[in-house]
């Protein structure tokens, strides 16, 4: 054994010893600083265990807190280099919407005149746009970007909590035309306020066009019965002649009604939670009060898929909601009332904790946590930043039954993989290819309660075996887009020979986790195969041995 | 594809024999020589299906009156409902299911469901899955412990598939099921030695979910492997829709025909949730209607003779309100419609008791009641079926004894 390779041989050993001490219940420094960097951030890379370490777990994660106070500008550039991502809705809706519209137009007036096939004529208009004004680029670069964040911010905690947050009020891009809004729907709804109080967000979700257009609110309007006055005109929304809402009949009679979708998922989702005692009856009720919130038009003035309240359509009747009476006759008032209600709601409190713990925690996190963070919830006015901390500061949250108990999503599986190799992404696409295989499509859930924070929902057969497909291409760098070099990971001169260039991968990915058991699998498979008259070794082996550790075990679990 | 007009010319016409004539797979099966393992292949539609509108109730004048936009048209008239015993028609966009109505291997089930009140779709789909319904602390789906239940032969690794991205909570569980999207991609994309790798990595993480995860995983890839399937182009014909469903189905008929010892399948399709804009004869509903009918028509026609071996059933968490909303649309209600189908089943028939849709007769005053629990129908499949040998595990607390089934399977 020459120097170099003894070097390694010590720092593995006490990494195998930092690795399996838990038996004094606690985690040592080295665990403390994994396990912050895999709960509040999307794993570590290269280097990055060692730096929280050097400052102290606590500093750093006082500075996560305060995201605002990181400088992020490499990243902010690469985000302010998408188009799309500084336009308003309007903008954007006249940008990539205006010719998927127009499309349609000449597409339906071609096929009026003869033998055209309406499909076939619309993908031949749509042939005409140029590709970068295609209605694709907004949600292409709007992917794009959060992936970007994930991997190589330095506000980490802030893009663990947009994740959580954009999950908890998901928003489904595959809905009309909300493809077109959620760009500003992160970026003016969602990340301004994740710091800040719970009613705050809540409110801005309730008045976001993509919240109220995929949960129909903005289609849901009182009955004819209950108007103040009758309607006297067609209102659309958005761009163009509001083709999504039914068509009237009579040129001054608004058709519609109500739509109770967005007042069921309010109260059973995004607040109180299901169990929490509400009726169909209040559900009904709290429907009634949101009539009128909707989405401007450009008649309206300003640029158009703006909120609006529209008194006109707005239930006027009695109404009582939860216990709570509004007399006839009142207005936008009604729905910010109930909102502040139930966002001060002991189980909206309760529910949010709870989601919260089980997301940084464990997936059925400690109850005693969950009524700990509810009452701080609950003592600070809903200061998400207070309940965040609240949780970090939690002697469960370091607890050794903790330390690695949760298996990563999709999403944080793959950029942790990334992050791991220290891999440049000149194009995110392949890794948001790799999310949809993995089951976890960004902005692609469809049902109002978005994805699962729980194992079991993410580990199956076919999802796992796409997660160690992922990391072999990965390591193979193979991702077309994502460069990373596994060989660089290891210092120069301690990849002497195969067996500690195993061990010397397995500690710069891992951080010292991967079992004896699986490293010498890797071995037995991988490095004994070369002769040992076949040393010096040439390193040709490293990329699978690379995959096989992403790919193990251990890695699914943070 | 089937002719559309020739199913509405002659849907008018009065069926021929009563429900006591075989099924056309059973006399199929029973001409074949192959007899395969049985397999129930089960499909949810997920966002709760208008059932109302997919089994139209025309013989009751209430549902027009309920439904002044999106009310499917008495049949005769265009876009009519097909006529299905003078009471019920089908959709016209489910015109691709009347010919095996007509033949006896398809049969439907009305103001079906699961008798929990809640309108969540979250907690309803978890009740149905997990056939439990208000019980949430239930870990397992019902499927999963039917298939614990059948202890003693040979457990294919490929006994239980789900052709989604994710396990289904209906199939989670200590019975073991494979969920994959795409059969020619399932595996480990290296050597031997890194998929031995691995296999060998997880054999050693014993640590709950992983390990026996990978063990199915790799157990299944192996057999997939040398059974190859996806190679199986399909047969007599049959031309599935593009989409998930189409997809689905078309694999399920893949692993059915490779004999890789296949009992329960899984598919679910999305997009039944019209809050707005929901359509009658035409529109948002019967085009994902047309998708889903033509994709289980072909899985249908493409299994051939071995659809004698096969029951498809389709399911969702609850239906939707009898009134349509303010959007033309409708919300969230309480029973709904299921499609049995294949060999076996008793067809040409509406089966269940039919609440009927005038005000004092709807639950809560305002959905279809539910007068058969969807357990009924599921005990009954897995018994016939699938042999499971005892249902009191796999319903919990429920009472779902031969007493109670409708009489849908031979």
């Amino acid at each position: 054994m020459n120097l170099p390779a003894k070097l390694v041989a010590g720092v593995i050993a006490l990494a195998f010893l930092t690795g399996l001490s838990t038996s004094d219940n606690r985690l040592t420094d080295r665990q403390r600083a994994l396990h912050a960097l895999n709960r509040l951030a999307f794993g570590p890379r290269p280097g990055d265990v060692d730096a929280v370490m050097k400052d102290g777990v606590n500093t750093w994660i006082e500075q996560q807190l305060h995201p605002e106070g990181i400088p992020d500008r490499a990243v902010q550039a690469r985000v302010d280099s998408l188009p799309t991502m500084r336009l308003s809705n309007a903008q954007i809706m006249r940008t990539y919407y205006a010719p998927v519209l127009a499309a349609r137009k000449e597409a339906k007036a071609e096929a009026k005149d003869g033998e055209i096939d309406k499909k076939e004529a619309r993908r031949e208009f749509m042939r005409d746009v140029p590709p970068n004004q295609r209605p694709q680029v907004v949600m292409n670069e709007l992917v794009e970007q959060r992936i970007l964040r994930a991997a190589e911010s330095d506000r980490q905690l802030n893009e663990v909590m947009v994740d959580f947050w954009m999950n908890h009020f998901n928003v489904f891009s595959g809905k009309g035309i909300d493809r077109f809004l959620l760009t500003s729907y992160e970026r003016d709804v969602i990340r301004p306020h994740i710091w800040g109080r719970f009613e705050d967000l809540l409110m801005a979700t309730a008045k976001s066009p993509a919240m109220l257009f995929y949960l129909d609110n903005a289609r849901s309007i009182a009955a004819p019965e209950n108007r103040p006055r009758e309607p006297q005109r067609y209102y659309g929304w958005g761009f163009g002649r509001g083709r999504m809402m039914a068509r009237p009949q009579q040129q001054n009679k608004q058709q519609g009604g109500l739509n109770e979708n967005y007042a069921r998922e309010i109260m059973e989702l995004h607040t109180l939670g299901v169990d929490a005692g509400y009726t169909q009856k209040d559900v009904t009720e709290l429907a009634r009060v949101l009539t009128g919130w909707t989405i401007t038009n450009q008649r309206d003035g300003g640029e158009g898929a703006a909120f609006i309240f529209r008194p006109r359509l707005h239930d006027a009747g009695a109404k009582t909601v939860m216990g709570i009476r509004f007399a006839p006759g009142g207005g936008m008032e009604e729905g910010e009332r109930m909102i502040h209600v139930l966002a001060h709601h002991p189980a909206t409190a309760h529910h949010i904790a709870y989601k919260l713990c089980q997301r940084l925690v464990a997936d059925e996190p400690p109850p005693a946590l969950v009524d700990r963070v509810a009452k701080r919830f609950l003592a600070t006015d809903g200061d998400l930043r207070e309940m965040v901390r609240a949780v970090i500061a939690s002697p469960e949250f370091w607890d050794p039954a903790s330390y690695r108990a949760k298996v990563k999503s999709p999403f944080e599986y793959t950029i942790s993989a990334v992050r791991a190799v220290n891999a440049q992404i000149t194009d995110p696409s392949a890794i948001a290819r790799s999310l949809q295989q993995i089951g976890e499509p960004l902005y692609g859930a469809q049902p109002p309660t978005g994805y699962s924070d729980k194992a079991d929902v993410w580990i199956n057969t076919g999802a796992l075996m796409n997660r160690l497909n992922f990391a072999l291409s990965l390591a193979a760098n193979k991702l077309p887009g994502v460069h990373g070099d596994v060989v660089s990971l290891i210092p120069a001169g301690q990849a002497a020979d195969a067996s500690h260039s195993v061990e010397a991968l397995a500690l710069a990915l891992t951080g010292g986790t991967l079992t004896e058991e699986t490293r010498s699998t890797i071995k037995s498979r991988i490095v004994e195969r070369k002769a040992p008259s076949e040393d010096p070794w040439d390193n040709t082996q490293l990329p699978t041995v690379a995959g096989l550790i992403l790919g193990s075990p251990e890695f699914q679990r943070q | 594809m089937i002719n559309r007009r020739f199913f509405l010319k002659s849907s008018g016409l009065a069926l021929v024999g009563g429900s006591l004539l075989p099924n056309v797979f059973v006399k199929m099966a029973n001409a074949s020589t192959t007899k395969g393992s049985k397999t129930l292949v089960a499909i949810f539609q997920r966002g709760a299906v208008d059932g109302l509108n997919m089994i139209v109730p025309f013989g009751e004048k209430a549902y027009y009156d309920a439904r002044p936009t999106i009310a499917v048209p008495r049949p005769g008239g265009q876009g009519g409902a097909l006529d299905l015993d003078g009471f019920f028609g089908l959709h016209p966009s489910l015109a691709s299911l009347m010919p095996y109505f007509k033949d006896h291997s398809a049969a439907f089930v009305h103001a079906v469901g699961s008798p929990d009140a809640t309108r969540s779709h979250f907690d309803a789909q978890d009740f149905m899955e997990s056939g439990t319904p208000g019980v949430k602390s239930t870990e397992d789906g019902f499927l999963s412990r039917a298939m614990g239940m059948k202890k003693g032969t040979p457990m294919s690794p490929l006994r239980a598939v789900a052709l989604s991205p994710a396990l289904p909570r209906i199939l989670a569980g200590s019975a073991g099921a494979v969920a994959m999207t795409n059969l020619g991609q399932f595996g480990i994309h290296g050597g031997a030695n890194v998929s031995g790798g691995f296999e060998s990595m997880y054999a050693e993480a014993v640590a709950g979910t992983l390990g026996g995860t990978a063990k199915e995983s790799f157990d299944a890839a192996r057999i997939l492997k040398s059974a190859d399937p996806q190679k199986l182009q399909p047969e007599n014909g049959a031309l599935y829709p593009n989409g998930p469903l189409g997809n689905s189905l078309k694999q399920i008929a893949q692993l059915i025909k490779s004999n890789v010892g296949l009992e329960v399948a899984f598919a679910d399709v999305s997009g039944w949730d019209t809050h707005a804009g929901e359509g009658g004869a035409q529109g948002q509903l019967a085009n994902n209607l047309t998708n889903f009918s033509n994709a289980i028509a072909a899985f249908t026609q493409d299994l051939g003779s071995r659809m004698g071996d096969v029951v498809l059933v389709t399911m969702s968490e609850f239906g939707r309100t009898v009134h349509e909303n303010g959007n033309r649309g409708t919300d969230h209600g309480h029973a709904n419609v299921m499609i049995v189908l294949g060999g076996g089943v008793k067809g040409g028939k509406v089966y269940g008791k039919w609440p009927g849709l005038s005000s004092q007769q709807l639950y809560e005053n305002r959905d279809l009641a539910i007068t058969t629990d969807f357990r009924d129908v599921f005990a009954e499949l897995l018994t016939k079926q699938l042999a499971v040998p005892s249902l009191k595990s796999v319903f919990p607390g429920y009472d779902s004894s031969a007493g109670k089934w409708r009489g849908i399977l031979a």
